[in-house]
């Protein structure tokens, strides 16, 4: 009959798309993997840039690099790392809400915002709502480069160098596990004196060529760039690994409505019959 | 302690990924003022590098290792030696060019205030979703 048909048709539907957040799902699994192993290969370069800059640092006191000092904050800029596609639960929302409220506090010490967008999605929000936007890229794929975020990253240093932003905050999601990301806001500029490992006894490098400053501005300038790209990287895996719980959870809710509509068609089957028995019957019963 | 050791610690890593690990009797570098020689107990040193083969000498078989990097930093520490590679050639001027560029398009991405692709998407969004009312009305007068 009509109503079991058009049941039928909307079962069948579901159970294609079913199938096709179940692909989804595998997918983003093993993209999931491939980006959390990107995340430890690239680990070792910032540990080791690190350490080289603390120890040129502790050889030159003197020389105070100007992403180590603190200045009056005027202005503000934020690197917002979003995905640059959806389906991925509230990932991108609750970063941008959570970036919202961090500029907000700028905002309300009457700091200026300077944004600087990784994603589609963060460009889309902040068209939305505006704000001054320094430098901007999307469509990194799953396995940027490090090239392909070397721009963004000279357009906020020379804005920093230039004294047109006194502090840079990169904000990106955290992968925690694969069941919770959570929004993070970092400060990058001017770099938080860690808890320095005592001083050992004094001892300096031979540079070549022989001016420390220019080789600790190159290594400071790597050293930015890793630890962005460490932020979009990780933020891929948080991409995955949410679009990998939206997806089983969408795949979930496919096979309950299935229940439901089966549930239904039968009843509407079974209604139908019952009616043509009766029919029947009735028929006979007049003849 | 200089007496037993022979051989250095060499890490060669860069930005996206960890290039190699282990020791080595001597290194071979292209520094910026030159080539560069180190072997175990060299004095601490800073240099960057030049695009060009970084060659490890393994201990026991002196069997080579070369590894090509585009450029980057060299740290040497009395027994290990650091390599941070660049993954792409950089220049100054290069550098200039990506910057413009992520530039251009921030400004270029907020000049399309409320650019068309949106409408259409948004349009072709409101379609599906009445659609599905419909679907879904049409269901429930049926059932009843």
């Amino acid at each position: 009959m009509t109503v079991a048909k058009e049941v039928r048709t909307k079962i069948r539907s579901i159970k294609n798309t079913q199938k096709i957040t179940r692909a989804m799902e595998m997918v983003a699994a093993s993209k999931m993997r491939k980006a959390q192993d990107r995340m430890r290969r690239a680990k070792p370069y910032a540990h080791k840039i690190l350490q080289v800059i603390g120890h040129l640092a502790k050889g030159h006191p003197e020389y105070r690099h100007p992403y180590l000092q603190e200045r009056e904050i005027k202005r503000v800029g934020f690197i917002v790392v979003t995905t640059d596609r959806g389906l991925c639960g509230g990932l991108n929302s609750n970063l941008l809400k959570y970036t919202l409220h961090e500029i907000k506090k700028w905002k309300d010490k009457g700091a200026e915002i300077n944004l600087c967008l990784v994603g589609t999605k963060g460009e889309n929000f902040f068209k939305r709502i505006g704000g001054k936007v320094l430098g901007h890229v999307d469509h990194l794929g799953d396995a940027p480069k490090l090239t392909d975020l070397v721009g963004i990253v000279k357009v906020m240093l020379t804005a920093y160098m230039d004294n047109q932003i006194d502090a840079l905050f990169l904000c990106s999601n955290e992968f925690v596990n694969t069941m919770k990301q959570e929004p993070n806001v970092q400060q990058m500029l001017p770099i938080v004196a860690s808890t320095d490992v005592k001083l050992e006894h004094y001892w300096d490098y031979i540079y070549e060529p022989d001016n420390a400053r220019e080789l600790l501005d190159t290594l400071m300038n790597r050293y930015m760039e890793s630890q962005v790209y460490r932020g979009v990287i990780e933020n891929i895996a948080c991409e995955q690994a949410a679009r990998m719980i939206a997806m089983k959870n969408a795949t979930d809710n496919a096979a309950d409505l299935i229940n439901d509509l089966q549930l239904v068609y039968h009843k509407a089957r079974q209604a139908a019959i019952t009616r043509e028995l009766t029919e029947i019957v009735a028929g006979a019963a007049v003849v | 302690m200089t007496g037993t050791r022979v051989t250095l610690r060499i890490d060669i890593v860069s930005a996206e990924e960890a290039i190699f690990s282990g020791e080595a009797e001597m290194v071979f570098a292209t520094g910026a003022m030159g080539e560069l020689g180190i072997a175990p107990g060299h004095a601490p040193l800073v240099t960057a590098l030049k695009s060009g083969n970084i060659r490890v000498i393994l201990p026991d078989t002196k069997k080579e290792e070369v590894f090509y990097v585009k450029g980057g930093m060299l740290e040497v520490q009395p027994f290990v030696v650091t390599v941070l590679a660049d993954t792409v050639v950089r220049a100054h001027d290069i550098d200039e060019a990506a910057a413009l560029e992520a530039k251009a398009r921030a400004e270029q991405a907020l000049a399309s205030k409320s650019s068309e692709i949106d409408f259409a998407k948004a349009s072709a969004e409101l379609a599906e979703a009445i659609a599905q009312i419909r679907a879904v009305q049409r269901l429930k007068k049926h059932l009843k």
